[in-house]
């Protein structure tokens, strides 16, 4: 009458679909306390969940009940000291028909908050949601290390757990015929002799040759049991060959200014701003390949580490990091098989003659090669020359150089996802 | 007592051999008990899994809505902080009995859990009235699965958030979708899909002809051969008041009258009015489910004790668990958090059986009969008849009004102070008896609405009526669920709050400009 199932093994997250359909539901929320999140987390510790609290009345599933007011009684356990008639204070003071101790009623208000975890997965989900890449292209394959693999028929070798069982046991079977056939056929004909000589008058049968035939039969008889089922030459195993699959390569250039005119706080929010960038691209792009510069009066390349924590200050020379991204690409990312983005940040400062010449590089050299170009000028003050020429190139080109402003360190989420905004046409 | 045998085992750890056996000696004990009960399917799973079970409110298979899902979110949340531990078992009323118990239970737990779950609430799935007449267990998983597909298949032909919003509409009015009156019939999966088919052509039908009424030409004597052969019990082609009665069942007169509705979306309120109709039973019987549970396993626990089949180490550990499980905090204690079913059903069925073996005066004076009954004979009478409310009215004994403390309190909102009524003493305990059956009484417990009237010929308005009850108002989640109604109904929606025969509030929605009325 009674059976137990052991269900351990069975697939948990049976309510991962409806899990989903809250969030779903609630994205807007959510997406608010992510923001908040965003702007509020150092953004090394980016890479956990959060915590995210909705206001209860906003999902709550309304049913009728009793208000407040009117007239009830209430029985509740644990008396010591009451009396019949006894009258007592409204616990509260307030005339709401509480009575915190009757408890009884079902109104529980509870909390004003419903709050739950976005696992990290999740969260960053929410983070990066509906961002791209802008106008990423197939370029040319040369380097064909990407690779999947992909069916391509049968082979006698392989893994156990790539056999074909159907083709294996069609071999089996087919060598099971061809085996068996001769046999087969022997035993037949010595089949038939003996019963020609068994047909034949007592008189004349030939006892020896009975004798030799029965045993020739019997022999026969074996051999034919001999032939295997199934045996190891009959396996198939499905075979998969790698097959190099073109790749979408890019390369993203991270250029931020340490010149001295940045305080510590426009540095912060630039760093803040490339870090997040920098998450993006290692989550949604494993293959993205970063370039970090630096510059003040002289640009650098520099590795992660370097970029985000080193201290340097100097005076300010864009065009020497515009200079040095243009280096970097002839030497090793050909446009041809690259996509090329940059994303530059600057208080704006330089030298005044300099923002014509940085103007004039990215129209007459590098707009041409770059896929997209983002620049942030982080200061709360009036723009100066280098917004101005910016512009002019923004104008020229304006599917593919962004310009952003960021004032504090509040915008650098909403200003990150202007930028790099899914575009439809893409 | 009886022969004294060894342990079978002993420590914490279980395997299920040794449950195998533990099982078999419960199922003898139970046997003699005479608890009958539907086949036992017992699942061990992981509490990922007890989350996932809990999320979808026990039961096996769900259809998806997102309200689960926080369901789930909060649970989650909960457990992981370790504000709450999740609970030891989970049983769900069907025929085989499907019981959940984690993995990480103790030996003693998983012993306990099978005596409480698979014998305790699986005999009183099978035996209580309320659930021999308003659910089929056998029935219940294949309805489930049923559910399930009928409205993924919805979502996939009219979309998820067209979906979502009608579960959400009919969610807020489960509550009133149950049908008190009628037993339903017994149908399976298959049935079930093929008679939607019939059900949708001819619903359709039906509600055509409701609307389609043209006033002044009354077709007489058809309604009256409607009438005749029960194929109109709402009198739909009669006119006058429309209903001619109160409906109590919302969501089956939502789904028979609403004139917008599709047939997929009528098919859909069917559904959550089935599965609500499904849970009543249980909303009505919580005292005396877990009462009867607890008192079986504390009695068939005690059993194997003495008969030597568990160690001291092992009935110590229960006693433990069960005196948490069965506390009551007093009113005034930060534990306290309204009366623990637990303990007053375990009170009451055990204050049943003391009364039967041991009576004294007062018992011969209150229960004159059961007093010096056969104790066996009388549990089962008062779990196969009864309700909380009655229940409570029947059997609540001085002694466990005594033991409790419990005491009355009147909360008036015209006096500024409150009022014991009645305590334990011999005045006051048919008061406190009354007053807590009325506690438990369903039909107080939740607002009493019905629909009164739907305006078929006027502005195809829907008035409902709220019987108030000792003047006690309807609360602010009013207007959300008029909203709900309203998109069920595709019309004006109103409320009125009536008081002997008076209306003393009226509400609609959508409202009327911005002149909101109360709340």
């Amino acid at each position: 009458m009674t059976y137990f199932i052991d269900r351990r093994a069975n697939a948990k997250h049976k309510s991962a679909v409806n899990r989903q359909r809250f969030l779903q539901r609630y994205r807007s929320h959510i997406k608010r306390s992510v923001e908040e999140a965003v702007n509020r987390r150092s953004i090394t510790d980016m890479e956990r969940g959060e915590k995210v609290s909705i206001p209860s009345k906003d999902i709550s599933e309304p049913v009728f009940q009793h208000g407040p007011g009117g007239s009830r009684t209430i029985v509740s356990p644990g008396n010591k000291e009451f009396v019949e008639g006894d009258r007592l204070r409204r616990p509260g003071g307030a005339g709401e028909g509480g009575a915190g101790e009757g408890g009884a009623s079902n109104q529980g208000e509870g909390m004003d908050e419903f709050a739950f975890s976005l696992s990290r997965e999740e969260f960053l989900d929410f983070v990066f949601d509906g961002l791209a890449l802008p106008h990423l292209e197939r370029k040319q394959l040369r380097d064909l290390d990407e690779v999947r693999p992909v069916r391509a028929g049968v082979t006698r070798d392989g893994v156990p757990s790539r056999i074909n069982i159907v083709r294996s046991m069609r071999e089996a079977q087919a060598r099971r015929i061809g085996m068996r056939a001769p046999i087969k056929r022997a035993l037949r004909e010595a089949e038939e002799a003996l019963q020609e000589e068994e047909r034949k008058d007592p008189v004349l049968r030939n006892p020896t040759r009975i004798h030799e035939l029965k045993a020739e039969i019997e022999r026969l008889e074996k051999r034919l049991e001999a032939v295997p089922f199934i045996d190891t030459y009959d396996l198939r195993y499905n075979n998969l060959v790698d097959q190099p699959q073109p790749s979408n390569k890019a390369v993203m250039f991270c250029v931020m200014d340490v010149s001295g005119s940045m305080t510590q706080g426009h540095k912060d929010i630039a760093k803040r701003f490339f870090l997040l960038l920098y998450l993006f691209l290692e989550r949604n792009y494993e293959k993205v390949e970063l370039v970090f510069i630096r510059h003040h009066t002289a640009a650098k390349e520099v590795d992660e580490e370097e970029f985000f924590y080193s201290r340097e200050t100097g005076g300010t020379i864009v065009s020497s990091a515009l200079t040095l991204v243009d280096e970097i690409i002839t030497k090793r990312y050909s446009p041809a098989q690259w996509n090329l983005y940059v994303a530059q940040a600057s208080d704006g400062d330089n030298w005044d003659d300099d923002s014509t010449t940085c103007r004039d590089l990215l129209m007459s050299s590098l707009m041409a090669k770059l896929q997209y170009y983002t620049y942030v000028e982080i200061t709360p003050h009036s723009h100066q020359a280098l917004w101005e020429e910016y512009e002019r190139v923004q104008a020229r080109h304006s599917e593919r150089f962004a310009m952003q402003q960021i004032v504090e360190p509040s915008d650098i989420y909403p200003v990150f996802r202007k930028l790099f905004r899914k575009r439809i046409a893409q | 007592m009886s022969t004294v045998s060894t342990p079978i085992a002993t420590g914490s750890d279980w395997n299920f051999e040794i449950l195998t056996a533990y099982e078999r000696e419960i199922a003898r004990f139970a046997k003699e008990y005479r608890l009958d009960i539907y086949p036992n399917q017992i699942e061990i799973i992981t509490s990922e899994q007890m989350m996932d079970a809990y999320a979808s409110v026990g039961m096996p298979v769900g259809y998806h809505h997102w309200s689960f899902g926080k369901q789930f979110l909060s649970v989650e949340q909960a457990y992981r902080r370790g504000q709450m531990g999740l609970a030891y078992e989970l049983v769900i009323n069907s025929d085989p009995c499907i019981a959940y118990l984690m993995e990480e239970n103790t030996l003693m737990m998983q012993i306990l859990v099978m005596a409480h779950a698979c014998y305790g609430h699986n005999s009183f799935f099978k035996g209580n009235y309320l659930f021999r007449a308003w659910t089929d267990a056998s029935a219940i998983v294949d309805y489930l699965v049923f559910a399930r597909k009928y409205i993924a298949e919805c979502e996939q032909r009219h979309g998820v958030t067209a979906v979502e919003q009608l579960l959400d509409a009919c969610h807020a009015l489960q509550n009133y979708g149950v049908d008190r009156y009628k037993r339903p019939s017994p149908i399976s999966s298959e049935e079930e899909a093929r008679r939607q088919q019939e059900r949708e052509a001819y619903l359709q039908a039906q509600v055509n002809a409701l609307w389609r009424t043209i006033p002044g030409k009354a077709p007489r004597d058809e309604s009256e051969a409607f009438a005749e052969d029960g194929d109109d019990p709402l009198g739909l082609h009669q006119y006058g008041h429309y209903p001619p009665e109160p409906q109590e069942n919302l969501l089956y007169f939502l789904e028979k009258n609403a004139p917008l509705l599709e047939s997929w979306q009528r098919e859909i309120v069917r559904i959550v009015r089935k599965l609500a109709q499904y849970f009543y039973p249980q909303r009505q019987t919580q005292v005396m489910n877990e009462g009867w549970a607890t008192f079986w396993h504390y009695t068939l626990m005690n059993r194997l004790y003495d008969e030597g089949l568990i160690d001291e180490g092992t009935i110590l550990e229960f006693l433990h668990s069960h005196t948490a499980v069965v506390q009551q905090p007093g009113f005034d204690s930060p534990h306290f958090n309204g009366i623990n079913p637990y303990a007053l059903g375990f009170a009451m069925f055990s204050d049943i059986r003391r009364i039967c073996e041991t009576p004294n005066e007062e018992d011969r004076e209150w229960f004159p009969e059961i007093a010096g009954s056969d104790w066996l004979e009388t549990v089962h009478f008062a779990m196969r008849n009864f309700k909380d409310e009655s229940f409570i009215q029947q059997f609540l004994s001085p002694k466990v009004i005594r033991d409790l403390k419990l005491f009355s309190l009147v909360d008036d909102d015209r006096d500024e102070m409150l009022t014991i009524s009645a305590i334990h003493d011999e005045r006051g305990y048919r008061r406190v008896r009354e007053a807590l059956s009325t506690q438990y009484a369903l039909s107080l417990r939740e607002p009493n609405i019905q629909v009164w009237e739907a305006d078929i010929r006027g502005d195809r308005s829907l008035t409902l009526r709220h019987v108030q009850d000792a003047r006690r108002p309807l609360g602010k989640t009013l207007y959300p669920v008029l909203r709900h109604l309203h998109q069920l109904w595709g019309f004006a929606v109103k409320l009125e709050s009536v008081e002997d025969d008076e209306v003393v509030r009226r509400y609609q929605w959508p409202l009327p400009g911005d002149a909101r009325d109360g709340g």
